[in-house]
């Protein structure tokens, strides 16, 4: 097992409007990318359970090649900077999927 | 045609243009100074107080050095978004702040200015008429969101820019903008390919931020042609790399392969991202797929009350363990003085300050937690008596097992309570289905 976050280059979030939340998640090269796909470890019901949220508030997860990059977008449980707000970029919500640990070859990168 | 470059001295009007890079940047020969100053990202309040985020002594000194530089190489300069918000107050101050560095430096040029406030009854008629959705949420626009609405503002595409230019501007100060559009205008208007010059536009509206290192505001240039554009920095120091650009990309974007602009969006899923010797990125593939059905995206902001706050520390750990048992207390206190017509929050730092209903929790107890105790209500009295009240509870307030009875908080600052003025939240995020992109954006020469 291997959090994201060390197997990735970085993790990061930032909202995408005021009403989504956007994880990327972007390796170092074409085979970390390609190994982490293959084994398709992130699906909407882990995303949902990392964060509390329910599947239908995990808007989508993409694969995105030129950037080597897995993307995960959530929607916000409010509006950004609406009373009750923690974080009003969105920019400190990317731990939890980083802490993430999923099957990954002992001995790889 | 000929290559066409266009340099975005950075990437938010007031964040600092590095000189060096404006001086190499311009020596590139660009056509057009272009540059975004705006965003929703700092939250509700710029829009709806009508105030810029960026410092007006920061900006002057970067539009300072781009209106010296346009007038020196008699180029275009366009600003989307201005002020920040992009309403008609942070136009006015954008104008302003024009207005006195043209004065001081004895410019003068053609200058246009694009209003992207939105009529009201325009808009409700587009509500009663079925022509509005909300964008990524689901709650339907109402007449009453349009009527409650401290102000609303449409982002514009390409077109405002492209009439502006025709009739004859130098400058152009718009309001809230498609930040590619601000950058793509004129290589469209010159007929190079719009896919190409919206996702150059998309990729240099950050400035330098699709470099390496990314660190510090800076600029970008792009150099379009007929079947691909090159992004280089200016700085000497940084380099774009095929994984800074794509990566880029993903920035700010739930869905990387699509841009959607009000005349249709860009499709990234053949676009091919390659080295252009060690410093620049090549990038060709990228389409521009028409919308039968123009829409344009609204924002709005509506006021919900007067924030006061109060920052304070905890050390106790038997209040640290207790501390659910003590906020419940110090609210039901504050309940018995002022029954209602308030909201209170406490933030805890140390344990789900940061991410709220989002954090997994399950850390063991911090050995110190930062309390942010918060107050909104509908005037600025209330709130800051009710703040007053629930910060002097929560200082001398009983829990269990307290020993240490002369208080329980660490407060850093004297004043306590700091009034932070208006709230505000987004209410309106929404398509509007439009006939004429262009046609809400009113393009007005500026009088000298």
């Amino acid at each position: 097992m291997r959090t994201i976050g060390e197997i990735a280059t970085f993790v990061t979030s930032k909202n995408a409007g005021p009403f989504l939340l956007t994880l990327d998640i972007v390796f170092p090269d074409e085979a970390t990318y390609r190994a982490f796909v293959a084994r398709r470890p992130l699906d909407r019901a882990t995303v949902a359970r990392l964060y509390g949220l329910a599947e239908a508030d995990v808007v989508d997860i993409i694969e995105f090649e030129p950037a080597f990059a897995v993307k995960v977008t959530l929607r916000r449980p409010w509006a950004s900077g609406a009373v009750g707000e923690t974080d009003v970029y969105g920019a400190q919500q990317h731990v939890p999927l980083a802490q993430h640990a999923v099957e990954w070859p002992e001995g790889a990168r | 045609m000929k290559p066409m470059t266009v340099l975005a001295p950075l990437g938010m009007l007031g964040y600092g243009i590095p000189p060096r890079s404006m001086e190499r940047g311009l020596a590139r020969d660009p056509a057009v100074l272009a540059l975004d100053a705006g965003s929703t990202d700092p939250g509700p309040y710029y829009l709806g107080a009508g105030v810029p985020f960026v410092n007006r002594r920061a900006a002057k000194r970067d539009l300072t050095m781009i209106l010296d530089a346009a007038r020196a190489r008699r180029i275009p300069v366009l600003i989307g978004s201005a002020g920040g918000g992009g309403g008609r107050p942070h136009l006015e101050w954008t104008i302003d702040l024009y207005r006195e560095i043209c004065r001081e430096r004895g410019h003068r040029f053609r200058t246009a200015t694009i209003d992207a406030e939105v009529d009201r009854a325009w808009l409700r008629a587009q509500v009663a008429a079925g022509r509005v959705r909300p964008l990524d949420h689901d709650r339907p626009l109402t007449a009453a969101d349009v009527d409650d609405a401290t102000r609303i503002v449409a982002q514009m595409g390409v077109e405002p820019f492209l009439a502006a230019l025709d009739a004859g501007a130098e400058v152009i100060i718009a309001g809230r903008a498609c930040d590619a559009a601000v950058i793509a205008a004129l290589p469209i208007r010159a007929g190079y390919d719009p896919g190409l010059a919206l996702h150059m536009g998309k990729i240099l509206e950050c400035g330098g931020a699709a470099a390496y290192p990314r660190h510090g505001s800076d600029g970008l240039l792009g150099v379009i042609e007929d079947d691909a554009f090159t992004v280089e920095p200016p700085n000497p120091d940084k380099v774009c790399t095929v994984a800074s650009v794509a990566a880029h990309s993903l920035y700010e974007r739930a869905n990387p392969y699509e841009l959607h602009l009000p005349h249709g969006h860009i499709d990234l899923k053949a676009t091919r991202f390659e080295a252009a010797g060690d410093r620049a990125v090549r990038v060709s593939g990228t389409r521009f797929v028409p919308s039968a059905t123009p829409t344009l995206k609204l924002e709005g902001v509506r006021r919900v009350g007067f924030r006061t706050l109060a920052i304070a520390g905890v050390r106790e750990p038997r209040l640290i363990a207790n501390l659910d048992a003590y906020l419940a207390n110090v609210r039901s206190r504050v309940a018995e003085t002022y029954p209602d017509g308030y909201r209170l929050l406490f933030h805890v730092y140390g344990r789900d300050g940061v991410m709220g209903r989002l954090e997994p929790g399950a850390a063991p107890p911090p050995h110190e937690i930062g309390l942010v105790i918060e107050v909104i209500a509908d005037d600025a009295e209330t709130s800051a008596a009710v703040l007053a009240l629930a910060r002097s509870v929560a200082l001398h307030v009983t829990y269990p097992g307290r020993q240490a009875i002369a208080g329980n908080l660490a407060f850093p600052f004297s004043p306590s309570d700091l009034r932070a003025g208006e709230a505000y939240e987004f209410t309106i995020h929404h398509l509007v289905a439009v006939d004429d992109p262009g046609a809400l954006f009113r393009v007005e020469m500026l009088e000298a």
